[in-house]
């Protein structure tokens, strides 16, 4: 066990060093490099020799292994260097605009989860064939939107037609309340699926039939026996909606003009400020590979029946 | 337009003999319909798609002009259908990146095995790590802004999803009987590759690009509305809602039409690619 978990960590490391070195050859290595980009654009009035004493400044005059080296040994200690736009150093920019977005990808997971389960049960205790009929196709519908279209289709009417939400001004949780709808239907529609296709799949296992036997009414069969078990699996895709929370965070920053490293991103790509966007992509695949390893450690502690070296008990 | 149907139904058994379902038939008019649009746009609109009429700006859907007009007097229903265009094509270069490459590096590893599957299966792995926006906003800050280089760099975040099907769809198949027959009767590895195991993973490839076209539409319209994509005055879908976004308090149309038609044709295709998947298994 112990053996398996550290070829596990080892295998992720090796995955982040290599995401790191692709992103330093695309991003660094490749295009010339960021400062001649910027300052060379004439508009600035920069001689010669002030720009030689810039790239000197950012370490761009270096020899790429070189560059490496010191980049790679800035990563590891948590200094990503400077962004060609503002001057300040990477580090900060995202230390001050990371607590928005938690803030925001937070909530944002939360509102998916409890709209995917409410859809499910709703699906699943309603006698209504048509509604239920509606509720199974919805995710296919809401995994179709476009994020930003529905961010400012919800600001038409909630904030324009009906006035619900203000537009200048909003209150800190005002101010959420639209982005955190946007992002969180589309993550809560494959969320949705798994429950969908897992209550059904549940329903038929033995111990179902016996609660229902002894008389339990099906809205409790439902909630006490079947949903914590249709609920493990989506556990599976949790480093898909990670990647889906990064987006959502990229573009609903930007359609309701929210500080946070989404907005830092747009920005960063705009402006071609590689450092920025090199740190976000290392940033973001860290996290991913790190709720991975977290999402295969706990499973086996969440579900009993992975524990167990014979597999007879278990279900796909 | 009136000869014969263009469907062969004897190949689609499940299918022969009654009529096809509703979704099916909502399907290909809606797929029907945006790639006429983007050959022929002029066929279904006399409008143009990016000059407008003078004294006609910001009108709202009439019976001249269905869906409204921009600020600069242009029909929006044309600038919809000029725009097809741009969605369609751009999605197929996205899903072609994704499918020629991902199959490659897939087909490799799976029939290599050993090392070489290992170290190629760790690039995907990199692929994967990186959230999908993020991988292409970074390939367009070295390709820079454009149509093409927007539907490059959602190419690139495709390639992992079909390396990682075709290594699977080869390693069942190298295991099957024929394949085993087929060696033992003198079959070369290319010949096995070509006649054996490339038409039996066709099915399931061929689901996952029509999913992956889908996506592909939604990330192209993302990056288009972000600003990255096909420049003013190009009527792209995603471009047309950034437009339409400046006017959003005095013209609801300009935002609330091109996004119907993105979820429109997305759905479509999620749609076909469920239908194969389904006929597969």
């Amino acid at each position: 066990m112990h053996a398996q978990l550290v070829s596990r960590i080892g295998q992720s490391i090796l995955v982040l060093w290599a995401a790191f070195t692709l992103s330093f050859v695309l991003l660094q290595a490749l295009p010339g490099d960021a400062v001649l980009i910027r300052f060379l654009g004439g508009d600035l009035g920069l001689s010669p020799e002030q720009i030689a004493e810039l790239r000197v400044l950012y370490g761009a005059d270096a020899p790429i292994w070189e560059q490496y080296i010191v980049s790679l040994s800035g990563f590891l200690t948590g200094n990503f260097g400077y962004s060609v736009i503002s001057g300040t150093p990477v580090a900060t920019e995202i230390l001050t605009n990371l607590p928005p977005t938690l803030w925001l990808a937070g909530l944002s997971l939360a509102a998916a989860a409890l709209l995917a389960i409410t859809i499910a049960l709703t699906a699943n205790l309603t006698g209504f064939a048509p509604l239920k009929a509606a509720l199974e196709n919805l995710p296919s519908l809401m995994i179709s939107v476009p994020v930003f279209w529905l961010g400012i289709v919800m600001i038409q009417m909630f904030s324009f037609q009906l006035g619900w939400v203000s537009v200048i001004n909003p209150g800190p949780w005002e101010q959420l309340a639209l982005p955190v709808i946007a992002i969180a239907v589309p993550i809560a529609a494959p969320l949705a699926q798994i429950l969908l296709r897992n209550i059904e799949a549940v329903s038929r296992q033995p111990f179902v039939q016996v609660a229902r036997a002894k008389g339990a009414a099906p809205a409790h069969v439902l909630v006490r026996h079947i949903l914590g078990n249709a609920l493990l699996p989506s556990l599976t895709i949790a480093g898909l909606l990670f990647g889906e929370l990064i987006a959502g965070a990229v573009i609903t920053e930007t359609v309701f003009g929210l500080n946070g490293i989404g907005r830092l991103a747009e920005r960063s790509v705009r402006f071609q400020d590689t450092a920025v966007l090199q740190a976000i992509v290392v940033i973001s695949a860290f996290a991913f590979l790190l709720i991975n390893l977290a999402v295969d450690l706990l499973y086996p502690l969440v579900d009993p029946r992975l524990r167990r070296d014979d597999v007879k008990g278990a279900t796909a | 337009m009136s000869t014969a149907p263009a469907i062969p139904v004897r190949r689609i058994p499940a299918l022969s003999g009654k009529r096809p379902p509703v979704s099916v038939i909502l399907t290909t008019i809606i797929l029907g319909t945006a790639l006429a649009w983007s050959l022929a746009p002029d066929l279904f609109s006399s409008y143009s798609g990016t000059v407008g009429l003078p004294g006609n700006q910001l009108k709202s859907p009439s019976a001249l002009h269905w869906l409204g007009t921009d600020e600069l007097g242009r029909d929006l229903l044309a600038r919809i259908i000029h725009g097809a265009r741009y969605s369609l094509s751009g999605a197929f270069v996205a899903v072609a990146v994704g499918l020629i490459a991902g199959s490659a590096i897939g087909l490799v590893a799976g029939a290599a095995g050993g090392r070489t599957d290992t170290w190629l299966m760790r690039l995907v792995d990199v692929l994967l790590s990186v959230p999908t926006l993020l991988l292409s906003l970074a390939i367009i800050m070295i390709l820079g802004f454009g149509h093409v280089q927007a539907a490059l760099a959602v190419g690139v975040t495709a390639i992992a999803s079909f390396a990682r099907l075709m290594r699977s769809e080869v390693l069942t198949l190298w295991r099957t009987d024929y394949v085993e027959a087929a060696f033992g009767s003198g079959a070369t590895f290319l010949k096995v590759l070509v006649r054996h195991v490339l038409p039996n993973a066709l099915t399931s490839v061929l689901a996952l690009a029509a999913l992956q076209f889908g996506a592909a539409i939604l990330q192209i319209s993302t990056l288009g509305f972000l600003g990255y994509g096909a420049p003013p005055p190009t009527p792209e879908w995603g471009l047309l809602i950034a437009e339409g976004r400046n006017y959003m308090m005095i013209a609801w149309w300009l935002t609330l039409f091109p996004g119907l038609a993105v979820i429109l044709v997305v759905m479509a295709a999620n749609h076909l690619g469920h239908t194969l998947e389904r006929r597969k298994a």
